[in-house]
């Protein structure tokens, strides 16, 4: 199967351990990964703050480069969500019916990396090796817009060694919401503080999601309270093989 | 018309509800414990997800035809006695009611909750020409006693808890009729008695009832109010005179329809298999129940949102307040803070919508949420709030497109997307990023509004190298 990585502009820009974690585990798996090159962005911020017409050179960007593979691979619920549900709609608006048949065959090879795991490759012990407490945030785009369901947690209930403890209020939106984390820094704060204190009652080392977006908003308040628990993209997770972490 | 004016807007409103430690405490209860019950009784249906497409479909089916609907249920609430006003905007509605009220010489009316009352400051526009008019629903009584604004649909007091209740009774209940007991304490048997009696006075001396409607049958002329306490019935029977002023979306064309929506309801309102009291009427009955009955017909908006393609769902609306129950953000500020008697997820795209984006006000609405989705999994009639919102944010941006004026959210949004329409732009920018890294390592301060995110979380350390980097040293 040749696999599309559609790594997200923040993973590639700023944390890359996840696209190269996401690499390592989709080969392990036998897959036949690639990155094209041409990718950029989801256009996910743009469409969410209003900037539509800023959206279309985007998604065409994204259409074009991922012309041809079988799977495209997005290690972000939100930004999958985006290319899922949201790009039909930046075509429509745009008028361009070129760009909408391009949206509508790219649209359905999108998947969420828990997503193509569990329900394409048809894997739920990925052989990880992960000897920490962990605990799971379901991200609202995964959980909501994806529907991926318990995925993720079948997914880390299989890693060895891995010791999985249920986050209360789990279902909660953790504050972050994109530009509402600038726009609203206040209530992105108290609903993030809610957030640290469910996984603090955890007790766990580690705080797990699908979304790196969410998860710089949770692990930047972990970190800002010198909590000493750390946030870490589920691909990271899945990808390590032992102790190290 | 508004009496939440001269409110901040939402950002700057929220911002001192969040430091309210007694406002956080009152609705942290009470909306997780509605939000447990709430998901119990849905629970228990296994139709629900028909049940909430039917109901969407017919709402639905109802707003394309709602001139047809709308002259259906004015001839017919005319064939059974009853008499039939349409108003443009709030200043036509409050008249017809002030003009009934003076026709029959009375200085005071009472209400059954009405939100629609609240959206047209009917109260106000009553007291300006010398009518008092008395709140009856119990936590609508206690916001009137304590000169405060409703915060919440259906538990209009849900900030208050209740030994400011008991405060709030004890200290103005005298000025508004029959006192409370000086020995009252803030036990819920005693305050509700307090407030019974005091009410009861208020019913029986009455000649003129004012009410809303949750919904308004086309094909019979029927009107139907639902509620809890028994307080709305002693309303909508005991007065000589009944004025109901219903926004022109809560027509359902017939009593079968009318089923959908007295399932979906109740379980998603106060979590009850069905509420306590339905009241139903169709014009006036001789000599039984109020022996003239007038119906306002108010768009006050609402053509504006039947006018837009993705927003007009918001006319589905039947204020059950799931979506307040549920949402993060209502949660954590109230509803005061949205401005509006309209608040939560489903006010933030209501407001918008009924008056547009040209009031800051409005235009901060559709921010006020971090499109969680969690309002629109809830909505018993299936509103997508979360796509609402970013359709309205591309309006609040075009409008401001328009002006021409700097804006350097625009400038710095537009930079970005030329950076991401382009992989090769973008390549050299995170060149630039990761030569600069020893810089960037020691910001713990951003400027300007980006310092929203700084003042309270740390920024991640940047990375040596790209991820696309890394693939071209390695891959490529």
């Amino acid at each position: 199967m040749r696999v599309g990585l559609f790594v997200t502009c923040v993973n590639d820009a700023v944390l890359p351990e996840t696209g190269k974690a996401t690499v390592r585990l989709l080969e392990r798996l036998g897959c036949d990964v690639d990155f094209p090159m041409a990718q950029t962005c989801c256009g996910q911020m743009h469409f969410n703050s209003g900037y539509r017409r800023e959206c279309v050179p985007i998604v065409r960007g994204f259409v074009d480069a991922f012309r041809g593979y079988d799977a495209i691979v997005v290690p972000s619920g939100s930004c999958a969500g985006m290319a899922k549900h949201y790009h039909e709609t930046v075509a429509a608006e745009a008028g361009d019916e070129r760009l909408r048949a391009d949206v509508a065959a790219a649209a359905p090879r999108v998947h969420e990396l828990s997503e193509f795991l569990v329900d394409v490759l048809g894997v739920v012990d990925v052989g990880a090796k992960f000897p920490h407490r962990v605990t799971y945030h379901p991200t609202c785009h995964s959980l909501r817009l994806l529907g991926v369901g318990d995925r993720p947690l079948r997914l880390l209930r299989a890693v060895d060694g891995l010791d999985l403890v249920e986050l209360p209020a789990a279902n909660e939106c953790c504050g972050f919401g994109g530009t509402f984390a600038l726009k609203n820094p206040d209530v992105s704060t108290a609903m993030g503080a809610d957030k640290v204190a469910h996984v603090l009652e955890t007790e766990a080392e580690i705080v797990v999601a699908g979304d790196n977006s969410c998860l710089t908003h949770i692990g930047g308040l972990l970190g800002r309270l010198r909590t000493g628990v750390r946030a870490m993209h589920l691909a990271e997770v899945l990808a390590s093989t032992g102790a190290g972490a | 018309m508004n009496a939440y004016l001269g409110m901040p807007a939402f950002p700057e409103a929220a911002r001192a509800a969040l430091a309210d430690t007694q406002l956080r405490r009152n609705l942290g209860r009470a909306t997780s414990t509605i939000r447990a019950k709430r998901a119990r009784v849905v629970g228990e249906m296994p139709d629900w997800e028909q049940l909430r497409a039917t109901g969407a479909a017919v709402k639905d089916h109802t707003l394309r035809h709602l001139d047809t609907y709308l002259e259906r249920f004015e001839q017919a609430v005319r064939n059974a006695g009853g008499h039939v006003h349409w108003a443009r905007d709030a200043a036509e509605a409050n008249r017809v009611v002030l003009d009934v009220t003076r026709a029959h010489g009375a200085r005071d009316v009472v209400k059954v909750k009405s939100i629609v009352t609240q959206e047209i400051g009917l109260n106000e526009a009553l007291a300006d020409a010398g009518v008092s008019a008395w709140e009856t629903d119990l936590a609508e009584l206690i916001v009137q006693l304590g000169d405060d604004f409703p915060s919440h649909f259906l538990v209009p007091a849900i900030h208050r808890n209740r030994t400011e209740i008991r405060d709030i009774f004890r200290e103005r209940m005298a000025g508004a009729g029959r006192p409370a007991p000086d020995d009252l304490t803030d036990d819920p048997p005693r305050l509700t008695e307090a407030a019974r009696l005091h009410l009861r006075q208020k019913f029986l001396r009455t000649k003129v009832g004012i009410s809303g409607a949750n919904f308004a049958v086309a094909d019979s002329g029927t009107l139907v109010v639902v509620e809890s306490e028994g307080n709305g019935r002693m309303c909508l029977t005991l007065p000589d005179v009944l004025v109901s002023v219903v926004g022109i979306e809560k027509l359902v064309p017939s009593w079968a329809d009318l089923e959908v929506f007295l399932q979906l309801l109740p379980r998603s309102a106060t979590a009850e298999r069905m509420n306590p009291y339905t009241s139903t009427w169709s014009g006036v009955t001789p000599g039984d129940g109020p022996q003239e009955v007038h119906v306002v017909l108010l768009d006050n908006g609402r053509t504006r949102a039947l006018a837009d393609a993705v927003g007009r769902q918001a006319l589905r609306c039947i204020r059950c307040s799931a979506c307040l129950n549920v949402c993060p953000v209502y949660e954590r500020v109230g509803g005061h803070a949205y401005g509006s008697v309209y608040p939560g997820p489903i006010g933030a795209i209501l407001n918008p919508l009924l008056h547009g984006t040209a009031d800051p006000h409005d235009a901060a609405l559709p921010y006020a949420s971090s499109l969680c989705g969690a309002c629109y999994e809830v909505c018993p009639v299936a509103i997508d709030i979360p796509s609402v919102l970013v359709e309205q944010r591309a309006e609040v941006v075009d409008a401001k497109r328009a002006s021409r004026r700097p804006d350097p959210e625009r400038t710095a949004l537009r930079a970005a997307a030329w950076l991401l329409s382009d992989a090769g732009r973008m390549e050299r920018a995170e060149r630039v990023a990761s030569r600069s890294r020893p810089l960037a390592e020691r910001v713990r301060r951003l400027p300007g509004p980006l310092a929203g995110w700084t003042d309270s979380r740390d920024l991640p350390a940047p990375p040596a190298e790209s991820f696309r980097a890394w693939w071209r040293r390695t891959r490529g």
